[in-house]
């Protein structure tokens, strides 16, 4: 009985809380295919929305220039932060290991206005030190965004490695397999689906980052968050909704392919296990 | 030290210590340096001089904002653990393949665009928008209740952002709770609620903390929920911080605000730090 009980509360419990979490973003969707420009009032189904935002320069530029940055900034974050990654779980002490530890955790936390302010000072500081950056865009932002989206990645590359056999790489080294072969062989491939993740993980959060962005930006560059900011701090358009849709589904379907990879990947291993 | 040599190690290291001491603790010094300067009409907009005016502005003026900004952030604190402590326990007992899909559930919101996510609630919450409508049609209330701007608005958005941070957290020492323990404490009596009080909520504690500073932090911060939900009487630092350097261009005075945020949050941060080495959380 009291078995029972306690699974009509937890059925209840994940039902609540998702639907907390999921409702808001199924209204959004339902809501751009509105013909009213009113967010609020159904006036039958329609897609003038996303033509709209097809015509809208605005949008399509600003799309471009996150998808840059986006791409950089994940790539050097993945780079980073696997070394991070494989410093964390390889080497149990080295000098200075608490404050990397720190640096690799805070940002992840951090208020975004202290990374963003912060990172705007050091920017116009260093070039007035040493002329460089001359001006803030696109490059300025890539930096910003690797540099806190790196600690995510090794959080990733930190855990895998903690489930990650070793015995593979010794078999290697004892069979004469040079270290850095031994790494791009065997270790390297092993983390794979950390690797994928980290950079998926990357790549969304630059793509969705506004606070950072809007410090360490110049008149150069308009990410799309920024230029998606501007509109709704005017009012709720159907446009945005329209925009929202577009981009939850380009999210889902690059988690859903990340997901059929990983479980390609576990799939192989097993079978090779067995 | 298997598998890697010497050179390699000092690339592993040296490379993410340099990266983020040049960009994550190098600014911060410079944060702190600015915060002393005093604002100035030039490119860049400050003259460094030594000056504690800054800061003296804000303990006069400011202070209401920090109090604001911690009490909603503990307040959204709270309320996510209270919500996200018994999903993560559905989780947790769901099976096998259940859990997997449940977790996945979890962390979908986290990689979809923060600011629109917020951004659904004001059409939700507006005077004209679904719930009032949907109070107004039932007859529960006379006239739309003001769900937008304020400080329900704001509490709402961060539970809402921020759930996710609690619950995996949560999750992760929920599931490593041994089972035989309950299984023992119920075989000898224990009526549910103490077998919850006594083994099960002192094992997640843990888990409890992690969550906690994984929301508590970033939100007492937050700019984003604050504008967009909050109003004039929800003023937060993170949003104070975003005026004070686009509305006024007062560099100085934004860096002595993020001074302040960070001691605040220091010693959050350290016992994080703690935390999350152990737990291996997130």
């Amino acid at each position: 009985m009291t078995a029972r009980r306690g699974g009509t509360f937890r059925m209840f419990a994940l039902l609540f809380g998702f639907a907390f979490l999921y409702l808001p973003i199924a209204l959004l969707v339902v809501y751009s295919f509105n013909f009213s420009r009113l967010v609020t009032v159904w006036g039958g189904f329609s897609t003038r929305w996303y033509a709209a935002l097809l015509d809208n320069d605005k949008y399509r530029d600003a799309a471009l220039t996150s998808f840059e940055i986006a791409v950089m900034a994940a790539t050097i974050a993945l780079v980073v932060g696997t070394c991070a990654g494989f410093a964390m779980n390889r080497f149990g002490r080295f000098r200075g290991r608490l404050l990397f530890g720190f640096m690799l955790m805070a940002p992840l936390v951090v208020p975004e206005v202290i990374l963003g302010l912060s990172l705007l000072l050091l920017f116009v500081a260093a070039q007035g030190f040493i002329g460089w950056p001359a001006s803030r865009g696109i490059v300025t932002v890539t930096i910003a965004h690797a540099t806190f989206t790196s600690c995510f990645v090794a959080v990733l590359v930190r855990a895998q490695l903690a489930g990650f056999d070793r015995a593979l790489e010794e078999a290697a080294l004892d069979l004469g397999a040079r270290p850095l072969t031994v790494l791009w062989r065997i270790t390297l491939p092993g983390i794979s689906p950390a690797l994928v993740s980290g950079w998926l993980l990357a790549f969304t959060l630059s793509l969705d980052d506004l606070v950072v962005a809007s410090f360490v930006s110049g008149p150069s560059a308009t990410t799309l968050p920024m230029a998606v900011y501007s509109s709704v701090r005017i009012g709720v358009t159907p446009e945005i909704n329209a925009l929202a849709t577009v981009f939850l589904g380009i999210v889902f379907m690059m988690v859903a392919l990340a997901g059929w990879l990983m479980a390609r990947q576990e799939r192989r291993r097993r079978a090779a296990a067995t | 030290m298997t598998g890697i040599g010497r050179g390699l190690r000092r690339v592993l290291i040296g490379l993410p210590f340099l990266w983020l001491g040049i960009f994550f603790l190098l600014p911060l010094g410079i944060v702190a340096a600015i915060s002393f300067a005093e604002s100035a009409d030039a490119i860049p907009p400050f003259k460094l001089i030594w000056t504690l005016a800054n800061y003296c502005t804000l303990a006069q003026g400011c202070l209401r904002v920090y109090v604001s900004s911690l009490g909603l952030a503990a307040l959204a604190t709270l309320l996510c653990l209270l919500i996200g402590y018994p999903v993560a326990f559905a989780i947790a007992r769901a099976p096998g393949v259940w859990r997997q899909l449940l977790l996945f559930l979890v962390m979908l919101p986290f990689w979809t665009s923060f600011l629109i996510r917020v951004y659904a609630w004001i059409a939700i919450l507006q005077p004209s928008g679904l719930v009032n409508r949907l109070l107004l049609a039932l007859g529960l209330v006379e006239a739309p209740l003001p769900l937008l701007y304020n400080g329900f608005s704001v509490t709402l958005g961060l539970v809402y952002s921020y759930l996710p941070f609690m619950i995996l957290p949560l999750y992760g020492s929920l599931s490593r709770l041994d089972e035989s323990l309950v299984e023992a404490a119920a075989d000898l009596g224990a009526p549910p609620r103490r077998v919850f009080s006594k083994i099960i909520l002192p094992l997640s504690l843990p888990g409890v903390a992690a969550g906690c500073l994984l929301v508590f932090i970033p939100a007492v911060g937050e700019f984003v929920i604050p504008d967009l939900l909050g109003g004039p009487g929800t003023l937060m630092i993170g949003k104070m911080l975003w005026q004070e350097f686009f509305d006024n261009v007062d560099w100085p005075a934004a860096a002595a605000i993020a001074m302040v945020l960070v001691a605040l949050l220091t010693l959050p941060l350290l016992i994080a730090q703690r935390f999350l080495e152990r737990e291996n959380a997130l």
